[in-house]
């Protein structure tokens, strides 16, 4: 029970309380649990841990007790158990007795105790017990302190459980000698769950208890698992369950601690399996018995006795065990056997409903160390009883896993995993169309930032003359940025909304820094253009970079935008503006490759808000009925990936961290990874490890296309890793060019020439070296060969020599820029 | 470089050539190197003092090496020059035995600054000859600078003389990208700024030895690298107290360029800031000449054309004449070529000098000759429209496929 609260935070535990406290409440109290303030909950705890002692004191002690010491149900049961209960030597007495639930584990435990302290004896029922009981018994002394309040389980189980004894052959054992089993006192129906509400132990059975703890030890931590297993296993058993088939549970039941054995030796995650297996019970076993529920009668009728069942005659292998003696068995048929690891199966009936503080920390160390708990894979995923159910059919295979890959089929994991949609979009448009302030609302309205984050920028940037930044400075974090009022590099965020998991690549509108906005495009799977609908700023940004822009993110694939048109409250929202502005841009969108069907206008103002999550408030602005612009972002279907493909990441970012001095950043361009993988960073060629992962920003096993995972990498030096750099599959490596055919489409007069080559985050020197054919825009056929020059807007076949190598394949998407002007995009054959 | 008389010209004009045909230099700055590099070509007789070492074997076996100083005459077979370091290497066979080296051994002369060689052109120094070394001779104009050209995480840094840009050094620092509330950027950006001024420092000198003045800075980048690192390298010099850096950050003019890779170079050389500097330079004028070219080349109206073979075409037709008719010809393609391609060239340099136009040899270590050298190195502005130059070409390049197809096939 202590024990069992130190590991638990109170996060964890507040619903087991809750739901021990319904049971228990019903029963004596009859208190509603839901509305129970901390207070009542623990008194509660502590009046369930008391038992029968809680009469002898009164609530308001308990109150107190527990406020002095904040809650904690342990100390405060300890302090009123000294200071009201167990001071007379009378009350010390009944102390004993009132542990009279934990009581039968004393005599479990001596009852396992005694063949090893009675050398010499044929011992009794616990040398008889089929082998892969003996290796149960080992974790029954760990539980029984965590866990204490395991009799109702027993109770129930116990008839059942012996009967398959009963075949079983006793040897000669003088009865006197052989174990009885104290029938323990009736459970309340709040211990049935009741982890938190388990009576104290007595020191001598903490002290048996830690005894047993110590031979058990190297499987602490795995012992919940064991423990939830065989309670969930229990769960399904039935009273009336015919010996047969309990045999089989049981089996079941110890086949299920014999793997957990093994996995708790590499480490890996037991739970899961176990998870399964018990499962597996639940589906054999039609019985719905939920022992929590049922109701204390039924479990008066399983503490009785049992009808002595048909003897079948010994198996081979109790023949073998127990030779020529064991053809006469004793007559033990009434006799009660309550199995000792039964005794702490029902405490724990409610401990796994959610993964525990040491499964988190468990998950944690199996990280670090490589191996990672699938619960916490699992755990990001809707923990659905299916889900988890589904995982665990996933995970079947890996029971033996290698060191360090877990070997998963990360794309059927990907199906299973029903989790949100991810979409990442680029927001573009001309310098200071507000893109960044835009952002910088979104999140705040979407609660992404807090106000007084916000508040504290805006203190900040008045500081400087400059408050309407403040928005904008949520993205804009570097010191430069901020200093000129300008995005230099990319800014990525995230948010959710109910279906889908955004990515924010808020890029810069400077044509100084395309490069960067190439970079974020090349992310992106949609985008949102965002135009500034002020008196001439709309017209000087249709020439700028409203232009290139549209032209660049169209070149990088990008088939759907939403036109944000913004800052319109400064035109007092007029729908003339608006309607003028969307007939401009739909007309030059289209020409530049967009479909209309997937271009869509919002109306918006990124300084206050207006249509971003909200409606516009302004009267003014009622003639706009349409969705907002989080539901058009959410109505926007993320293009396929390619799933399928060899694994292409390029890195956006390479950083240290604590787990990983190498770790790396970056969208997964295609393919899928699993931690424990190796890699290829090209163009370095070195080999790389994943030694644990992130997407977006939870821990994760495994990563498809589409998803942007920061990598822990081991056994690469850092100076291998380049921003830029693909990540490949060592099998299917990307190959190193420093030469490339581009089949591209002109922007402005190409000729051989020095041009910049772009392709995400890469941005080299090379040069156009030869013009092989202008193409065909529709056909792709040849029109003329080996032009001098290729006219703006024409298709053309280049050949394009870098000055240095870098990874490069076709299919891929480059853009050339010369002389600060985007010259032409096209994809690499 | 400096001309001197040569001595014991009368064994040298036994392979040929007449009195004229010997010079004797010595070269006094790094950027004579370049010039020799230019001069000196294949099968001309190079004369200049030599480091071998000589191995000889006495009467009873044992063998002794030394290394001689002597002078050796080689026919030349290839150069090699090393930009950043100025060093010619010239190697061929030895034509004069002297009683260290016999005949037909190889040898592979380094050509030093303040030693004198001498060069025997045995075929007789061509116009262009004459003009490369007409420009060695002409004084150090001394308005060379220095350039970094950077952009975030990537800086170059050149020297830009008359002739030639030299990259010194380049220098790749990996800035991490910009995260919530870390300090890592601004770290980084500092480190990368050290990385390069040292660097800066180190690369290049910035007191050249006639001592007039120091050596101009230029940093160019997109954004506001450049002008950060101008304040980085201001507040440096202040921190440390150190003048020389204050005078050059003080002087150091900051451009805008479209990236920061060497041949953004191009755009800096444009700037006015720059062209004010040196307009009058060669490399001013040829970037200004190319940019012509490009503009005409996008008007497309039949004016420019670039390629050996419509050129030479156009140059036979005589278009490329008087009234605007200009021919550029990277000086890249008279180097370490064989005699007749060199010839040809020549030709087509003379052919538009007599017609009068305007031929101009490029240096191939310019941006603006780099950019002559993606077209195939030469192109020609013509004085009157041509439009089917290419046509023949086309013909010709299916030739080429046929002949290759041919060659797979065998």
């Amino acid at each position: 029970m202590s024990r069992h609260q130190e590991f638990r935070s109170v996060q964890s535990t507040l619903d087991e309380h809750y739901y021990d406290d319904d049971d228990y409440e019903e029963e004596e109290e009859e208190l509603s649990a839901e509305d129970q303030a901390a207070m009542r909950q623990g008194v509660a705890d502590v009046k369930a841990a008391l038992g029968v002692e809680a009469s002898k004191v009164t609530t308001k002690q308990i109150e107190e007790a527990l406020y002095y010491y904040y809650y904690d149900v342990e100390k405060t049961v300890h302090y009123l158990l000294t200071k009201f209960i167990a001071p007379a030597p009378p009350k010390a007495a009944k102390t004993t007795q009132k542990a009279k639930p934990p009581g039968k584990h004393i005599s479990c435990l001596s009852s396992r105790g005694a063949p090893r302290h009675l050398p010499g004896t044929s011992s009794a029922a616990t040398v008889m017990m089929p082998s892969p009981h003996e290796s149960l018994r080992l974790y029954s002394p760990i539980a029984i302190p965590q866990f204490g309040t395991a009799t109702p389980a027993t109770a129930m189980t116990r008839s059942s459980i012996s009967a398959i004894f009963d075949h079983m052959p006793w040897g000669n054992v003088p009865s006197h000698r052989l174990t009885v089993f104290v029938e323990p006192e009736r459970p309340r129906g709040g211990l049935m769950g009741g982890s938190g509400a388990a009576p104290k132990l007595t020191r001598m059975q903490q002290l048996a208890a830690a005894r047993k703890k110590k031979v058990a030890d190297k499987k602490p931590s795995s012992s919940e698992d064991a423990v939830d297993t065989t309670r969930q296993g229990i769960q399904t058993l039935s009273v009336e369950d015919q010996p047969k088939e309990k045999e089989n549970q049981i089996l079941n039941v110890s086949g299920g601690f014999g793997k957990r054995q093994k996995l708790s030796a590499t480490q890996a995650a037991g739970r899961m399996p176990l998870a399964e297996l018990s499962r597996e019970e639940r589906q054999q076993d039609g019985s719905s018995s939920q022992h929590d529920a049922m109701p204390p009668s039924a479990e008066q009728d399983s503490t009785a006795p049992e009808p002595a069942p048909e003897l079948a005659p010994p198996s081979a292998f109790a023949q073998t065990l127990f030779g020529v003696g064991a053809h006469e068995p004793a007559p033990v048929t009434t006799r009660q056997f309550a199995l000792p690891y039964m005794a702490y199966c029902p405490s724990l009936t409610d401990a796994f409903s959610k993964p525990s503080p040491d499964d988190v920390v468990l998950t944690a160390q199996a990280k670090a160390g490589k191996k990672t708990d699938a619960a916490a894979s699992s755990k990001k995923k809707n923990v659905g009883v299916d889900a988890v159910a589904h995982d665990v059919k996933a995970l079947k295979v890996d029971d033996a896993p290698l060191p360090k890959s877990k070997n998963l089929n990360v794309l059927s994991e990907y199906e299973k995993s029903k989790s949100k949609k991810t979409a990442s979009f680029v927001v573009v448009g001309h310098v200071d169309a507000g893109k960044s302030t835009m952002m910088g609302r979104l999140l705040l309205d979407l609660g992404v930032v807090d106000q007084r984050t916000v508040d504290k920028l805006r203190k900040e940037a008045e500081k400087i003359g400059k408050s309407s930044f403040a928005l904008a400075w949520v993205l804009d974090q570097r010191t430069e940025e901020r200093a000129r009022g300008v995005t230099i590099d990319i800014a990525t965020n995230r948010f959710e909304t109910d279906s889908t998991i955004f990515t924010i690549l808020d890029a810069p509108g400077h044509r100084d820094f395309i490069p960067n906005m190439i970079a974020g495009a090349s992310q992106a799977d949609f985008a949102i253009l965002v135009i500034d609908a002020g008196v001439g700023a709309f017209e000087s940004g249709l020439k700028g970079q409203t232009r290139e822009h549209s032209l660049l993110i169209r070149s990088m694939g990008v088939a759907r935008v939403i036109v944000a048109v913004n800052k319109l409250d400064t035109v007092d929202w007029s729908k003339e503006r608006f309607d003028e502005i969307t007939h401009q841009v739909t007309g030059f969108l289209t020409a530049t490759g967009f479909q209309s069907k997937n271009v869509s206008f919002v109306p918006v103002s990124g300084l206050t808000g207006d249509n971003l999550v909200r409606r516009a408030t302004d009267p003014a602005a009622s003639w706009y009925q349409g969705p907002t612009l989080v539901d058009e972002l959410e109505s926007s279907e993320p293009t396929t990936r390619a799933l399928n493909k060899p694994l292409r990441m390029s890195i956006s970012e390479v950083f240290k961290t604590m787990p990983s001095p190498t770790t790396v950043s970056g969208r997964i361009d295609a393919g899928s990874l699993q931690v424990g993988d190796a890699l290829l960073v090209q163009p370095s060629g070195e080999k790389a490890y994943v030694k644990s992962m992130l997407v977006d920003e939870e821990p994760a096993d495994w990563a498809v296309a589409g998803q942007n995972a920061i990598l822990h990498l081991s056994n690469i030096d850092p100076i291998h890793l380049r921003v830029g750099d693909i990540i490949c599959d060592p099998t299917h490596p990307i190959q190193c060019l420093d030469s490339f055919t581009l089949k591209a489409l002109a922007f402005d007069f190409l000729m051989p020439m020095p041009v910049d080559v772009h392709r995400g985050r890469i941005h080299a020197a090379g040069t156009i070296e030869a013009i092989p054919a202008i193409l065909d825009k529709v056909t792709g056929s040849v029109t003329k060969k080996k032009p001098k020059i290729v006219k703006p807007a024409s298709v053309a076949r280049l050949v394009v020599k870098l000055s240095t190598k870098l990874p490069l394949e076709a299919g891929q998407r480059v853009v050339l820029r010369s002389g600060g002007e985007t010259v032409a995009a096209g994809l690499l054959e | 470089m400096k001309l001197s008389r040569t001595k014991g010209v009368a064994e040298l004009l036994a392979h040929g050539g007449t009195d004229e045909d010997v010079v004797t230099l010595t070269p006094e700055e790094p950027e004579d190197m370049w010039h020799a590099n230019n001069l000196i070509a294949v099968d001309d007789i190079l004369r200049a003092h030599a480091i071998r070492k000589v191995t000889r074997t006495t009467n009873t076996g044992s063998t002794t090496s030394d290394r001689v100083h002597t002078t050796l005459t080689i026919r030349v077979e290839s150069t090699f020059f090393d930009p950043v370091a100025s060093a010619l290497h010239v190697s061929g066979p030895v034509v004069e035995e002297n009683e260290n080296v016999s005949t037909g051994q190889y040898h592979t002369l380094d050509l030093e600054l303040n030693r004198q060689f001498t060069l025997l052109k045995p075929g007789g120094w061509d116009s262009v000859a004459k003009e490369t070394l007409a420009e060695a001779l002409r004084p150090e104009s001394g308005d060379d600078l220095a350039a970094v050209v950077m952009q975030e995480g990537l800086a170059n840094i050149c020297v830009v003389t008359e002739f030639r840009t030299v990259l010194k050094q380049r220098v790749e620092h990996s800035i991490p990208k910009k995260r919530a509330g870390s300090s890592a950027l601004d770290n980084g950006t500092k480190a990368f700024y050290e990385k390069v001024m040292n660097t800066l420092l180190r690369a290049v000198d910035f007191e050249p030895k006639d001592g007039n003045g120091s050596r101009a800075l230029l940093l160019a980048s997109p954004g506001f690298v450049a002008t950060e690192f101008r304040k980085y390298m201001q507040e440096q010099a202040q921190r440390t107290n150190d003048k020389k850096l204050m005078a050059i950050a003080r002087d150091a003019m900051v451009v805008h360029s479209s990236s920061g890779h060497i041949h953004a170079l191009n755009e800096i050389l444009k700037s006015p800031e720059v062209q004010s500097r040196m307009k009058d330079t060669k490399y001013g004028s040829e970037t200004k000449m190319m940019d012509d070219f490009f503009k005409r080349l996008r008007n497309d109206d039949g004016r420019a054309w670039y390629g050996v073979k419509p050129v030479e075409k156009a140059v036979n037709e005589g278009a490329v004449g008087s009234g605007g008719g200009v021919l550029m010809v990277n000086n890249s393609l008279f180097r370490n070529m064989d005699v007749a391609t060199r010839k040809r060239y020549v030709g087509l340099v003379d052919k538009v000098k007599a017609a009068g136009g305007d031929a101009r040899v490029l240096s191939s270590d310019h941006e603006s000759g780099q950019r002559l050298d993606a077209l195939g190195g030469i192109a020609a502005v013509l004085t009157y429209p041509i439009f089917d130059l290419d046509e023949s070409d086309d013909e010709e390049a299916g030739g080429d496929e046929g002949q290759n197809g041919e060659g797979m096939a065998i």
